[in-house]
Parts: structure tokens; sequence; C-alpha cells
């Protein structure tokens, strides 16, 4: 990581330290919109942050990427990490960059892009669109197209993820921007951004849980000096380190852009779905029934991660794929495919 | 915190993968799946000296002791490769994975000029010698004991699941040299035993569940050895033992015991297409990804210089846990009897695996040893 990237990931930190207190993630919690830290990251620049080139930040791709785990840190109930894929996609295209909210919509999503005279046209319905109440703009993708929607669409029902955070089903009808589909899907770099998250948030539980055994004593003596408590530490650890080595690999198949990026996210979501779920198991029994409670701030990093498991395609759909994909591969061939990844 | 560095692409590793596999696929061409289940258990010089005749062996050590100056991503492809063909490593492998590296360490002028070489031409078969009777996970509870004698030392004492003391050349035994138990850490040292010519040892051997042989019982009996023996620095035997344990546990052999049964297993769900196949190689793939991910960073750390014993005890720990649960995986969707005699290579892989995995979270440090040793890297006290 070079030098930019660092100072700017602390810049990151620190801004988000300020503007996403402790009040600040509980309202989001409760489900509003937390606009005073949305203004914020959009004052400071930060919805460009991996757009190459003159427009953005110049980051190389890499370290833009470890942002996005960043904001899974501290859990950021915000769009921001749709937006800023979103925008390096759109400047990669050579379609116009968007300064607020983009809602990704995958080609899953079923919406279609048609040809209309010399235009072109988004229209159907999706459902579970991250942020969709708050989106200024739409990036579809569709038949080998992504297209750009700024109106046009409307939210149909307001519906939550297991954080609270707004997934809506939209109706989408009229005019898109088009240009060819990047080589990974939306849905691949959706899954990506939410494979990074969930690294950065499992980083904080591992964290936040030997704060709490080093504090918390009973039996007269720290949670932390019992051997069971350290071993479902280390076991919580080793899931972390996991997890983070999955999304290091679908990050760095990503920035490169290898032919197997897909594969490498593949894995990184059927990993790391698995990691949150024994992650949080651990981190909430060594947490006792302190964590248990509104007021602790561990369920803002354990509801998170029960939500990103599963969207952008749930863990048991990336886990299906990278099977289907490795029974293909001939046996004598399955470990030189394992290296090429 | 816990720092797993990104692996760089090497290219000449990568060239070398490639020299590698058309090395193994003639060599080792007429080994069975089962054969190839044994790998770190198959014993073969021959095989160890046509490694070592290539150059890979000893490979990231000085050129003046035999070794090649290669980086830690050259050997990682070797022992890798050779490990995931199912090669016979057995005859090569602690030698060139922590008694060398412990000599090169800490060894004397003439023990690494003597010795260094002929592990790296795959020439010399070591064994260790930590393990007693009353001292397993304890390792600081070494009895065995060395005392200074005239010109040497008289050890007395009793080494336990001793790999290939039968086959060996040459021992690095961990014993007190001064105090007693209740000093722990505190006047240990490390002696290098000539297998083929010290008086006074015997080496028994002890069957394990799989009916192999492979370990023994070591018994020294005020045998003798030379002043010479020392490796290192008398007392300094714990920081250096403990030294060579972060290289046994550094490799990528710590998720690749079970490997066979995967690619059997993968060869036999083909074309089923179920969810259930699906999901499972689906999981086990993205396991071993991401294990290879963790243990290509350790041995970035290890390239550059830096402490991985935290990282290594981690990877060791979810991989002897991949490693363990594929038998159970591997019969919960094949509806067939393991059987080691069965023409069915998948039955005959099965089998051999299950009879071994419980040795996978025992070996090289118990799960449990690497659990403390995770929780007291993050603080935990």
């Amino acid at each position: 990581m070079s030098e930019t990237s660092f100072v700017l990931g602390e810049m990151v930190d620190r801004l988000f330290a300020r503007v996403l207190d402790d009040d600040a993630m509980r309202s989001a919690r409760a489900g509003a919109w937390p606009d005073a830290a949305w203004r914020a990251v959009v004052e400071q620049g930060l919805l460009r942050a991996l757009v190459a080139g003159d427009q953005g930040f110049g980051l190389p791709l890499a370290d833009g990427l470890a942002l996005v785990r960043q904001l899974g840190r501290r859990a950021v109930p915000l769009p921001l990490a749709e937006t800023m894929i979103a925008n390096a996609l759109l400047e990669k295209a050579g379609l116009p960059v968007v300064d607020g909210v983009v809602g990704l919509v995958p080609e899953q999503a079923g919406v279609l892009l048609r040809e209309e005279g010399s235009a072109w046209r988004a229209s159907g319905e999706a459902d579970r669109i991250a942020w969709g109440r708050h989106a200024d703009a739409l990036l579809v993708e569709a038949g080998g197209r992504i297209g750009l929607m700024t109106s046009h669409f409307r939210v149909d029902r307001e519906g939550s993820n297991m954080a609270a955070q707004p997934r809506d089903r939209m109706v989408l009808d009229g005019p898109a921007t088009v240009a060819p589909a990047p080589r990974l899907s939306l849905l691949e770099a959706g899954a990506l951004i939410r494979a990074l998250a969930m690294a950065g948030a499992l980083q904080t539980l591992v964290a936040m849980t030997i704060e709490h055994v080093s504090q918390r004593h009973q039996f007269g003596r720290p949670l932390s000096a019992f051997q069971v408590i350290q071993h479902g530490l280390a076991r919580l650890a080793a899931e972390s380190a996991a997890a983070s080595a999955a999304a290091d690999l679908a990050a760095d198949a990503y920035a490169g852009d290898s032919p197997r990026a897909g594969l490498a996210i593949a894995a990184a979501r059927a990993r790391i779905g698995e990691a949150a779920g024994i992650a949080i198991g651990l981190a909430h029994q060594l947490h006792g029934a302190l964590g248990f409670t509104e007021e602790h701030r561990l369920h803002w990093f354990t509801t998170a991660l029960w939500a990103w498991r599963d969207e952008y395609g749930t863990a048991a759909w990336w886990t299906r794929r990278l099977g289907a994909e490795a029974l293909a591969w001939q046996a004598p061939s399955y470990w030189p495919n394992v290296t090429a990844v | 915190m816990l720092d797993f560095p990104s692996p760089p692409h090497h290219e000449a590793a990568e060239r070398l993968r490639d020299e590698v596999r058309a090395f193994l696929a003639a060599e080792i061409a007429g080994r069975t799946p089962l054969q190839r289940a044994e790998s770190w258990n198959g014993f073969d010089r021959a095989f160890s000296r046509a490694l070592g005749a290539r150059g890979w062996l000893g490979m990231t050590w000085p050129k003046r002791y035999g070794g090649h100056e290669r980086t830690t991503f050259e050997r990682y492809v070797v022992v890798e490769e050779t490990l995931a063909a199912g090669a016979p490593v057995s005859a090569h492998w602690i030698a060139d994975r922590q008694s060398g590296p412990t000599l090169l360490k800490f060894g004397s002028e003439a023990q690494k000029e003597s010795i260094l070489p002929r592990i790296a031409a795959g020439d010399c078969v070591f064994c260790i010698g930590m393990s007693e009777p009353d001292s397993g996970s304890d390792l600081a509870a070494v009895r065995t004991r060395a005392e200074p004698v005239a010109g040497g030392w008289r050890v007395t004492g009793t080494k336990l699941w001793t790999t290939n003391a039968h086959e060996a050349d040459y021992m690095i035994l961990f014993c007190r040299t001064s105090g007693s138990p209740a000093d722990r850490h505190k006047g240990t040292s490390q002696l290098l035993v000539d297998m083929k010519a010290t008086e006074g040892m015997t080496v028994r051997p002890i069957y394990d569940l799989a009916g192999q042989h492979h370990f023994n019982e070591v018994h020294f009996d005020q045998a003798f050895l030379p002043a010479t023996a020392l490796i290192g620095t008398e007392g300094n035997g714990w920081s250096q033992v403990m030294s060579e344990l972060a290289f046994e546990r550094s490799g990528p052999e710590r998720f690749l015991s079970s490997i066979q049964l995967l690619v059997e297993l993968i060869r036999a769900l083909r074309g089923s297409g179920s969810d259930l196949a699906q999901q499972t190689i689906g999981r086990l793939t993205a396991h071993l990804l991401t294990l290879r991910r963790l243990s290509r960073g350790v041995a970035t750390l290890l390239e550059e210089g830096r402490d991985a014993a935290v990282q290594a005890a981690i990877v060791k720990d979810l991989g002897a846990t991949f490693e363990q649960e594929l038998p159970e995986i591997a019969r919960s969707l094949v509806d067939a009897e393991p059987d080691r005699q069965s023409t069915r290579d998948l039955l005959a892989v099965l089998a051999y695996t299950m009879m071994v995995a419980p040795s996978f979270s025992l070996r090289g440090g118990t799960r449990e040893i690497l659990r403390g040793i995770i929780a007291r890297g993050l603080g935990a006290r």
C-alpha cells in the first residue's frame, strides 16, 4: 500500500469516527438515514475514491478496495461501497460518474435493457435494491450491457435487511445511457464489496472480543485468563484471518483483472459466509449477555454480517457455483486449477 | 495485528512449477492413488536423491553449503507440488524443512559443512528428538539428560514418537544439559546424534493404528556424544527448539494431507450434478483456496525475514481441521464402506485417510497448544 493510500485510510477513519458516533450508529440501526454522515462523505469526494484517472483519486484499485474493507470495520451504514464501485465501472465504461447515491441492479434482478430508436430504455422490477429509496441513480446490467438511469424509477415497496438497512423493491421504466458490460458482472462487483466489508467487520469483532475478555472479570480473574476463553478467541481470530485472506484473494484478482476473478470472488463469498456464522456465534458467546443487549455495540457488526453474507448472491449460491465449476474441472487437473486462482 | 501479507506474483516460481510438474509426472507415474495418499509417509531415498539432483532441496540455503540461494516462494512451489502430487517425501522431509534450517541457524561451521550439502543432495535422513514418554505437549518437562564428561556428553533418557529413527542418519536431540526438570526452559540444549554410529542407543519400533511403522522409541543408556555434537549454545535449547518448531509448522503440508481423498471424491461426484455435491465441493474448494492464500502469506513473512509463529499456528489449526473433516464429509456422500483393499481407489484412499486423520491435529503441536499460541499472540493472558 502506498503512502498516499495510508494517509487516505487514516483520514477516512477519522472522518467516520467523527460523523458516525454512537448516536448516529444507533439511529441508523433504528432505520434512519445518516444524512450528516452522507453529506460529509460526499464533501470529501469519497464517492469517486475508486475512479481511475483525473476524475478520481488516482489510487491503484487494490488500495481503493482497501477503503471498502475499512467501511466494514466500522459497519458504515451508507451506500458508499456500492456508489464507489459503480463510479469506477461507469468511468471505465465511458459513462458519466454520479455524485450521489447509486443503486446496483445486477442482471439477476431481471430488468431489461431495450433499444428504442437511437436510445435505450430500462424497464422492469427489481427487488432488494440496496438503499433504493435514497438512490439518485441506478446502474443496471442486462444482456451484455450496463445502463445508467438517473430518473424514471420509484420505490414500489420498502424493505430492509437484518441490519435494518434499506433494501427496496423498485420499478424502473425510462431512458438509460448504455455501454458494454464489464468482464465481471455487477453481481460479482457487489459480491466483492460485501466480501471486503465482511472481512473488515470480522476484524472489528476480534478486536472488540479481545477487549471484552481482557477487561471483564469473573471468578476473580479476567476472562482471558481462562483457557477455554483463550481457545474460543483463537478460533475467532482464525476465522477472521481466513475471511481476510479470502477477501484479499478476490480483491487482488479483481484489481489485477484476472480471468479467474469470478472464481476468487465465489470462493471468498463461500468462505467468508461460513466464517461469519462461526465468528458471530463465538463473539456473542464470549461477550456473554452484555453483548446481547441493544445498548452494546456488538450487534452493529453481527447484524451487518448476518445481512451482508447473503447479499449479491447468498453464501449458499456462491458455494454451489464454485462447486459446479470445480466439479467440471477434470480430476487430474483439480490441483492446477486451484493454483491458477 | 495478525498480518498475512499479499504474496507477490513470482515469475521464477511459476516457471519452476511447470518444471516440477513435468518431473513428477514422469518420476512417480506408477504410484497408485493409495500410495499417493501416503505422501509424507512415503519413504523413498531414490526419489529424494532425484529431487536433490534437480536442486530442489536446501533451495534457500547458501551455495557454499550445497544450497541454491533461491527464494522462499520457489521452495514453496516445490513443497506444495510434491505434496499435491502425493510424492514420497519422507526421506528428505524433516531434514529439508527443519533440521537443515536449524543447523544453518545455530550449527557449528563443521556441522554445516559436513551435513548441509548431504541434505541438499537428498542423501541424509533426519529424525526429531523432542517428545518423551512423560513430555509431549509439555516439552519443557524434558528428562533426557546429557552429562558433560571428558571430550563430550553421556546421554541417558528416552525419546518417543520418533518418526524414521530406524532409517535416519541423524537426530537433533533436545535434552537437559544442566539443572533439573523444575528449571523448565533453562538448562536445555540441542545435540546432534549420529544414528548410525552411536553406542548405547537402541531404536524400537512403534506401530501406529494404521498398522504402519513410522514411529519409534529411542533409548539412550549412557550413550557417548562428542563435544562437537553441541548445536548452538549450551543452555539455549529452548529458544532453538521453538525456532525449529516454527520451521516445522510454517509449510503448506499443514493442509494438504487429505488432498488425494478430495481429488478422488471429485472424480466420483463428477456428473452427479446434485446440489449437495456442488455445495460440498464448493465449500471444500473455498477452504483450500483460502488456506493456500494464508500459507503463501506465511511464506511471504518468512521471505521478508519476519516472525510468522502465530500466523503459522493459525494456518496449521485451520488446515488440520480441513484435512480431518475430509474423510467424514466423503463418507457422508459416498454410499460404500471404506476399505483399504478395495479396487475402487476412492474407498481405499478413504480408509487410509480416515485412519491417519487423528494425527493431523496432534503432530507438530496439538490443536490445544496452537490455540494457546494464537491467544497469546492476540495478547490474551
